[in-house]
């Protein structure tokens, strides 16, 4: 919200600097946004009179000219073709900075005359591009009086950011009355006298609707003439970016930003029916003051005549009941809304209005009397006229309430050892009035205008339509529906008990500045704290740092992409299609973070950066519920391994992707022994160079090349391969007592094998074969070597393995290490039919 | 000595002398020592000495057998180490050719400062939660007492999902807060817990991503104050940035969750973007007590319990600390920023190591 200084000196006594007034809005919660003082680098520039000016003896072009400054008189030599005696100039005195040009004035010597200063040209004071010749004020501009205040520029513009719970604070008023509160001035009295009525209103009101209405003020003022408003008004409006409009349209812009009361202003004379009726909308159409149609629902509250709807209430005016210049006679709305029905009429209507933006904030409910005073008497002072008696529909509703702080809780609470009777007159000072004080507590009347504290149904909505979403019985709580009817009360009687204290201690703290709060870290319930993570989410931290230091680069890519994308890797359900996404290619959210880690590689290749390895852990999005979310490590390589002068460049393959997913698998702990791999992937994944990796039927991960479509369709460098690994599905280690090491002192004896198995035996079938072949002997096999083609039948390949035996109480015999050899190849003969090529 | 012993000696060292490799030196060898060599010659010869000649001759010839083995013994080694020189000059590598490439990868920035947060918190106490992207209207609004029509719902420029049934549609979490309402209904107080992860807002610009990370805090206990508030966030704050007299700066704001409710700004220089001095603030952080009415809609009775609940985006103390200019970057995966502001897997987020 903005308003200039003056428009703040208006309500507040103060002659505070303004740093100190800003600096003090900063810290009660009126954040400043910006200020912006035109006056103050013009601060040094004063009214002079030219009191001589005659030719510089040693220059033809330079006058000396005796200024009078509005103190004492200097000599100063000019160059400028207007200066001449008599006239009222702008005097820049030495040591002021020229805005224009940042130079500092110095006492000089011009051609053997001392000159103490100059005369500036508007350009030189950066006010506009004149630089004919001097400035030259009118014969009554007042003599040594600041340039910038006579020209009405001294006046700074202050911006605050005024947060959602502070209507009251989008009035200069309530401005004026927290800084009055928090030690800066003294808040002016105000008190519009009552201005009688004449006759009766021509126009009147008429509620069909209280609880969009509970109350409604008006009153016509007739014979009067509208035009352009008061220049001071004018400037006011227009320091703070409102265009002046008209008197009538000023005036209530003024009061809407001044008192935080907004008006509306019907043409009396347009108003047809001579009544203005609140009520339901019933799918009208009507022109709204902004010049847009607008149709209303009978979920918003209208003002309407016999013609038709008029008004969007709370919300904008129309244009058909507008003022203009032409207008003679007026009808004033002064009207109490229910705040909640104008946030969603204007929500619904998509307008935004500075009468929506204090209603939906909810409004001071005593000011409408006053509010209505106020405006007519400027409607008069503005554009004359004769004023009716006042016109009313409804009655004011209780808004009386009161709070009650124990001094105590202000250290319990608020960390802060306040004397009570600074609390007290903090609170009084904001308008509280002490009902009752003892020494442990005070209860306070709550003003009219606070709404936030001490908040209540009544106050926040009028309209039991609205409360049904909301519990009645608890009020403003919204409790989670596990909890059962005994726990909610008890609790929603706590918090009633408990809220309106926070709110005092809140205005109390603000007012005093949070600063004055000592800070005290956090006392430790344990010497040494516990561990911060879970077991899970430690693994994932080891998962995190396996695959980088495998090599891969870890991205945060965006949990949503195109869905024609997403369709590529899997169903792009609907149920996960945002309703209002940023951008259309931002629409799904992802089934696997290698789809939008295959667009990452994708961008990576376009800008030349064709090999390379990506990894990311985040969510993949299923439409279950609620479990529809699941934590993915996934990784992609493309291109190939780099090339170097040791080994030769060559081409990423599925089996990169299996050691990746395997080194994850090692660092989440899953159990590696147990796994087998299917060659079931899902159909983004080439079906010949993929696998499922699983524990049982549980799939943990997968692996393989990307389907050859896909890369082509995302433009990937090729191969691509990927892996996931489903971090949810990993079970968590169970805890158990570590077993000892088993340490043999024996050498272990090694045995090489070359079986000769069908093409299509897995590798796995023959290894599990192998290791099972003699338990207690067996302590690994390695497959060394694969191979088919040369020599070996069609429909067959070779594969070796190596076999560790480890003896464990003695040494083995050639012939005990002969039998457990043939046991290796009896078992492998048994699982894969294959047969012993060699053995060594 | 004999003449036989001299001409023995001169001759045997020549000979090796004359010897270049190991099989010259052994044929010299074998041609004194050796069964048939000339010393062991000498030697049979004594017995057929008388005995107070072969006495003398005895200790003569023993003499002159040790110094051969040795002169022998140390050409050999001689030779040894020339061999060794010869193999090892023939070995020679260029020892500034390239290492051979190693796998090097890194983490992500935002993964680093995390680690980097819950080390700090860790050591405060605190234990990591978590919850889900995808959220219920009533825990990302209504729980923390933001209903529908809240001025405080258009400043989030939520997304949502589409509706299944009557109930409001899903929305993707605008804050980590709902993740505050999960811990309070799963775990009775006291609580003390960070939560981080992934949120979302419709917003992209220079400053604004659609998606962007919040670390948030929550305690809650029976004497809990604004004022351990105010500590554990300037500790934190002092901490992260490693900088122990960083002015940090509290004031008056609002949050439809928290009363009071506070924005901490922490001092910096706005030209030089140097954190610590320069009298300029910048907002880095929004905090809080509890509101009476979050802890009352978790089913938590207030006039018991209270806490305090803190917020603050992962990437804006990340670019500060890391001094990058553009929020964008974070997520658009180019491998020439996430090698240049990437982290070490290795390199420690604890708090005993400095990075």
């Amino acid at each position: 919200m903005k308003f200039t200084l003056s428009w703040l000196r208006a309500h507040l006594d103060t002659d505070a600097a303004l740093a100190r007034i800003t600096d003090t809005l900063t810290a009660i919660g009126l954040e400043l946004e910006s200020v912006e003082d035109r006056g103050a680098a013009l601060a040094p520039f004063r009214i002079a009179h030219v009191l001589d000016a005659t030719p510089h003896p040693n220059a033809d072009r330079l006058r000396v000219c005796t200024v009078e400054t509005g103190g004492e008189t200097v000599t100063v030599v000019c160059g400028a073709p207007n200066a001449r005696r008599g006239m009222k100039a702008v005097f820049a005195p030495p040591g002021s900075v020229i805005p224009a040009t940042g130079t500092v004035l110095k006492v000089g010597e011009i051609r053997g005359v001392q000159s103490a200063g100059m005369l500036v040209s508007a350009r030189e004071l950066a006010l506009g591009e004149d630089h004919t010749g001097i400035i030259e004020l009118p014969e009554e501009a007042p003599l040594g009086v600041p340039y910038a205040a006579w020209l009405g520029l001294d006046d700074p513009v202050i911006d605050i950011a005024v947060t959602p719970n502070r209507g009251d604070a989008l009035a200069v008023r309530g401005v004026a009355r927290d800084l009055a509160a928090a030690g800066i001035g003294t808040l002016r009295p105000w008190n519009p006298e009552p201005v009688e009525g004449g006759f009766p209103s021509p126009v009147g009101w008429r509620i069909d609707w209280p609880e969009a209405c509970p109350w409604v003020l008006g009153r016509t003022v007739r014979n009067l003439r509208n035009g352009p408003s008061p220049q001071w008004l004018q400037e006011r409006l227009a320091a703070i970016g409102l265009r002046p409009i008209n008197a009538l349209v000023d005036i209530t812009n003024f009061l809407t930003i001044d008192l935080g009361r907004p008006l509306h202003v019907f043409d009396a004379d347009k108003v047809t029916g001579g009544a203005l009726a609140m009520r339901r909308g019933a799918g009208e159409t009507f022109r709204a003051l902004n010049g847009r149609d607008c149709t209303v629902t009978d979920e918003d509250c209208v003002i309407a005549d016999a013609a038709g709807v008029q008004s969007l209430a709370g919300v904008m005016g129309g244009a058909a009941t507008g003022s203009d210049e032409a207008t003679r006679s007026v009808f004033v709305e002064c009207a109490l809304f229910d705040p909640v029905r104008v946030a969603l009429t204007g929500r619904r209507h998509g307008i935004i209005s500075d009468a929506r933006q204090r209603f939906e904030r909810g409004i001071d409910p005593a000011l409408l009397a006053p509010g209505l005073q106020a405006a007519t008497r400027m409607i008069l002072e503005c554009c004359g006229g004769e004023p009716s008696a006042v016109a009313a529909a409804g009655h004011e509703p209780r808004w009386q309430r009161s709070a009650s702080l124990r001094f105590a809780r202000l250290r319990e609470l608020g960390g802060a050892d306040v004397p009570p009777d600074e609390a007290v007159g903090a609170l009084q000072r904001l308008g509280f009035t002490v009902e009752a004080r003892d020494a442990e507590r005070v209860t306070v009347a709550v003003p009219s205008w606070r709404n936030d504290v001490e908040a209540i149904l009544r106050n926040y909505t009028a309209d039991p339509g609205l409360r049904s979403d909301l519990n009645a019985e608890t009020g403003l709580l919204d409790q989670a529906p596990a909890l059962s009817p005994a726990h909610r009360r008890e609790v929603a009687e706590a918090c009633a008990q408990t809220e309106p204290e926070y709110d005092l201690i809140e205005e109390v703290l603000r007012l005093r500045g949070l600063d004055t709060v000592p800070p005290v870290s956090l006392p430790q319930a344990e010497p040494v704290p516990p561990p911060a993570l879970t077991a899970a989410q430690s693994r994932t931290a080891l998962v995190r740092r396996t695959l980088a230091a495998e090599g891969l680069a870890e991205c945060v890519t965006f949990s949503f992409l195109p869905s024609a994308t997403a369709a590529l890797f899997g169903p792009a359900p609907s149920a996960l299609r945002l309703v209002n996404p940023i951008a259309a290619d931002l629409d799904q959210l992802r089934p696997t973070p290698v789809a939008t880690l295959a667009l990452a590689a994708a961008r990576n290749a376009a800008r030349g950066q064709p090999d390379l390895g990506l990894f990311e852990i985040g969510p993949a999005f299923a439409p279950e519920q609620p479990q529809g979310q699941h934590l993915v490590a996934a990784g992609l390589r493309t291109g190939a391994t780099p090339r170097n002068w040791a080994a030769p460049a060559r081409p990423i393959d599925a089996m990169d992707a299996k050691a990746d997913l395997w080194g994850a698998l090692t660092a989440a702990g899953a159990p590696l022994e147990g796994l087998t791999v299917t060659a079931d992937a899902p159909g983004f994944y080439h079906s010949g160079r993929s696998g499922v990796v699983r524990q049982g039927r549980v799939a943990l991960g997968t692996f393989g090349e990307l389907h050859p479509r896909l890369v082509a369709a995302l433009d990937l460098p090729a191969p691509a391969v990927v892996f996931e690994l489903l971090l949810d599905a990993v079970p968590e280690p169970k805890r158990r007592k570590r077993a000892a090491a088993d340490l043999s002192p024996l050498q272990p004896v090694r045995r090489d094998f070359a079986f000769l198995v069908g093409a299509e035996v897995a590798a796995e079938t023959l290894l599990r074969a192998a290791r099972g072949a003699e338990r207690g002997l067996i302590a690994g096999v390695t497959l060394f070597d694969v191979f088919a083609g040369g020599g070996l039948p069609d429909g067959q390949k070779s594969i070796g393995i190596e076999v560790v035996f480890q003896p464990r109480d003695r040494t083995l015999t050639d012939a005990e290490i002969d039998a457990a050899a043939a046991k290796v190849v009896a078992a492998v003969a048994k699982a894969t039919g294959g047969v012993l090529r060699s053995s060594s | 000595m004999t003449d036989a012993s001299i001409h023995l000696k001169a001759e045997t060292e020549v000979a090796l002398a004359a010897a270049s490799d190991l099989r010259a030196w052994d044929a010299v060898r074998v041609s004194v020592l050796g069964k048939a060599g000339r010393l062991t010659a000498l030697l049979k010869e004594l017995g057929r000495l008388p005995p107070e000649v072969r006495r003398e001759r005895g200790v003569g010839l023993n003499r002159l057998r040790d110094e051969l083995t040795a002169a022998i013994e140390a050409r050999r080694q001689a030779l040894d180490a020339a061999a060794l020189d010869a193999r090892l000059a023939a070995e020679r590598i260029d020892p500034t050719l390239p290492p051979r490439p190693r796998p090097a990868g890194l983490i992500h920035p935002i993964s680093r400062t995390a680690d980097e947060i819950i080390a700090i918190f860790g050591a405060m106490g605190f234990s990591v939660a978590e919850g889900p992207d995808v959220e219920t209207d009533w825990h990302n609004f209504g729980a923390l007492n933001i209903p529908g029509h809240h001025p405080a719902r258009a400043d989030h420029d939520t997304f949502y999902l589409p509706a299944i049934g009557d109930a409001p549609p899903p929305v993707l979490r605008t804050h980590t807060s709902p993740v505050q309402i999960r811990t309070m209904l799963e775990q009775a107080p006291p609580i003390r817990v960070i939560a981080m992860g992934r949120t979302y807002r419709a917003d992209h610009d220079a400053t604004h991503s659609p998606m962007f990370h919040q670390c948030e805090g929550l305690v809650i206990d029976r004497a809990i104050t604004l004022g351990h508030l105010k500590g554990c966030v300037t500790d934190f704050l002092r901490a992260f940035f490693g900088l122990s007299g960083l002015p940090v700066r509290f004031r008056a704001s609002y949050f439809p969750f928290t009363e009071p409710s506070m924005e901490v700004d922490i001092g910096w220089n706005r030209r030089t973007g140097e954190l610590g001095g320069g009298g300029d603030w910048l907002e880095i952080l929004g905090s809080g007590m509890v509101h009476p009415r979050v802890l009352a809609n978790c089913g938590i009775d207030p006039r018991q319990w209270q806490g305090f609940a803190f917020g603050m985006g992962v990437e804006r103390i990340t670019m500060l600390k890391g001094n990058i200019a553009d929020l964008r970057p974070f997520f658009d995966s180019d491998i020439r920023w996430l090698r240049h502001h990437g982290a070490n897997p290795l390199a420690p987020a604890t708090l005993h190591e400095r990075a």
